[in-house]
């Protein structure tokens, strides 16, 4: 493994919902590659007897309580959208349901 | 050939926090669109989650209920996507270790009971709610929705009728109304269901081809809508075509499952653990915490209904159906009513009033102690049970006492034997044929001449003694 190809790039930007033009395409098969390759370097190691590493930081059960806090206003809220109408965030028309 | 179902559910609840899941925003369901929103479920760079502890709480609780195991270590994961409804193209979600697992619900169809097994319960965020009515080829996005707290709990495959779907649903909604975690309202969306359905020849090993079935807005709904989606699936297969595995909404309206989209492989969430938020970690003392605060489940409370008070079965199902009817209906007993009698003037008059009002009955005017009374009143003698039923009615509408309607309105009923013997002289003597009949043998001409003595009296007269006086005048000639 860690030889990527065109179609892996292609199936990977349609899923980020990117547009690449050829020559990018052709950058990212050698980047990627490069960098699945490092990762088989780390598959070296032999890592059966360690736990899976779920966080880099080796706390659990960091909670907050049920308290309402205010929200933000309504205006700013919306203020960044690219289209609103004051009260919702407005998207091209969604066709399928969800 | 002889086809079975294969059904299982996925059914989401929202959690009955007051805050989201991952920031303070309110859960209000009522509030304006994008008033309950702040930088975190607006899905803004730099920002930081932290997971609301009683969203925690509530999960492990709907998974004790549901005997289900609690994980010691769980930890959220990132399920990603693009859709309009989520901000961040991600939602935060549990993948490879779920809070809660492996656990099973009981249900009964036709007086047969069945497990289903609950493959897991995760805790997640709820997404955006998009509307597409504002005309302009745009749709709206209100985010009041996003990061409020979401179970998910999925079964196993164990369900094999739309009627066992419907009494699964109606037996998780109960448990989790019991547990007080959601309040499973399928109108506002704070529980969504989906089936997966396929079939398979009787006997097979193998699952045939499975549709996902959503947009269900009811139970029934979804009893139907499995119904004919099992039919049109017969169909195809019995023409010897394929099923086409496929998201399909329901159309109520038309009453069929309509083809949304298939169900491209392009599904590849990519989940990966969430880096902002740290592992969920339940141990024995504070699972052992949140059992404590577990209340009676619907199935032991229906036995114990069966055993403590000797109501049969059906009156029993009837009173557990609801948490706060079936505490109502204990605070009678405990007020002092007889059971079956208690009982039936709840499952009866009292939830039909209830009903007709559209009243919950947390805010029902007839407190328990008053229905009590009036049982009491009936008991006594001072009132018949046909004149109960306006009394009960006056004081659901008013909140009065049961004493006092009863003697506002003078309807204390007639027990004087002078009194009634003289209207059973007068109502022998308006009806010579009915009287005739009787004394010819034919003796249920009696329950005529009573019911003309009921109206005489209003309903005031005691029905046994206006009987026993009725029999004592036409047999002295
Ligand atoms: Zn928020």
């Amino acid at each position: 493994m860690g030889k990527i190809t065109k179609q892996d790039v292609e199936y990977v930007s349609g899923l980020a919902h990117l547009t690449l033009d050829e020559e990018t395409k052709e950058r990212l098969v050698g980047e990627l590659s490069e960098i699945l390759g490092y990762m088989e370097k780390l598959n070296e190691l032999d890592t059966s007897n360690i736990e899976p590493t779920m966080h880099a930081l080796e706390m659990t059960n960091v909670y907050r309580e049920d308290k309402v806090q205010p929200s933000l206003d309504r205006e700013t809220a919306l203020m960044n959208a690219p289209d609103s109408d004051g009260e919702y965030f407005l998207v091209p028309k969604i066709l399928d349901t969800e | 050939m002889e086809y079975e179902a294969v059904i299982g559910m996925e059914v989401h609840v929202e959690l009955n926090t007051d805050s989201k899941v991952f920031c303070g925003c309110s859960t209000d369901f009522d509030a304006p669109p994008n008033t309950n929103v702040c930088p975190v479920c607006l899905g803004m760079p730099g920002v930081l989650p932290v997971i609301n502890r009683m969203a925690v709480e509530y999960s492990v609780a709907a998974g004790l209920a549901l005997g289900c195991t609690i994980s010691r270590w769980s930890k959220m994961d990132r399920k990603n996507y693009f859709y309009p409804d989520l901000a961040k193209n991600y939602q935060i979600s549990q993948y490879d270790l779920p809070l809660t697992y492996d656990g099973s619900l009981e249900i009964e169809v036709d007086g047969v009971r069945k497990r289903i097994g609950i493959t897991r319960a995760h805790l997640e965020e709820d997404t955006a709610r998009n509307t597409h009515s504002l005309g302009g080829g745009v749709s709206g996005v209100d985010f009041n929705r996003s990061g409020v707290a979401l179970l998910e709990i999925v079964s196993e495959p164990d369900i094999r009728s739309a009627a066992e779907a419907f009494a699964y649903l109606t037996a998780l909604k109960q448990i989790l109304q019991y547990l007080g975690v959601s309040d499973c309202n399928m109108e506002e969306g704070s529980l969504r269901a989906e089936a997966n359905i396929s079939l398979r020849p009787v006997g097979a090993t193998e699952f045939g081809t499975k549709t996902e079935v959503k947009n269900v807005a009811s139970f029934s709904g979804t009893q139907r809508a499995i119904e004919y989606e099992i039919a049109r699936q017969r169909a195809i297969l019995e023409e010897g075509g394929a099923v086409l595995q496929e998201t399909r909404g329901w159309d109520a309206d038309r009453g069929v499952t309509v083809s949304q989209r298939s169900k491209e492989s392009a599904h590849d969430y990519r989940y990966f653990p969430e880096p902002d938020l740290v592992p969920l970690a339940v141990d024995e003392a504070w699972e052992a915490t949140i059992r404590e605060t577990l209340p009676e489940l619907p199935q032991a409370r229906r036995d114990r209904f069966m055993e403590q008070y000797g109501l049969p079965a059906y009156d029993t199902g009837v009173l557990t159906a609801d948490r706060a009817m079936a505490d109502y209906f204990e605070a009678v007993v405990e007020a002092g009513a007889e059971p079956k009698q208690a009982g039936n003037w709840v499952m009866g008059d009292l939830q039909k009033l209830l009903a007709d009002g559209d009243v919950p009955i947390g805010e029902c005017r007839v407190e328990p102690d008053g229905l009590a009374a009036m049982i009491g009143l009936i008991d006594k003698g001072v009132i018949s049970g046909k004149i109960a039923k306006d009394v009960l009615a006056e004081m659901f509408a008013t909140g009065k006492a049961p004493g006092t309607v009863v003697e506002q309105r003078g309807l204390v009923q007639i027990s004087d034997a002078d009194e009634l013997a003289e209207v059973a002289r007068a109502v022998i003597e308006a009806n010579p044929g009915p009287a005739g009949d009787y004394r010819g043998g034919k003796k249920n001409a009696l329950g005529f001449l009573v019911g003309q003595m009921m109206k005489a009296t209003k309903g005031k007269a005691n029905p046994k003694l206006a009987n026993e006086l009725l029999q004592h005048e036409l047999e002295k000639g």
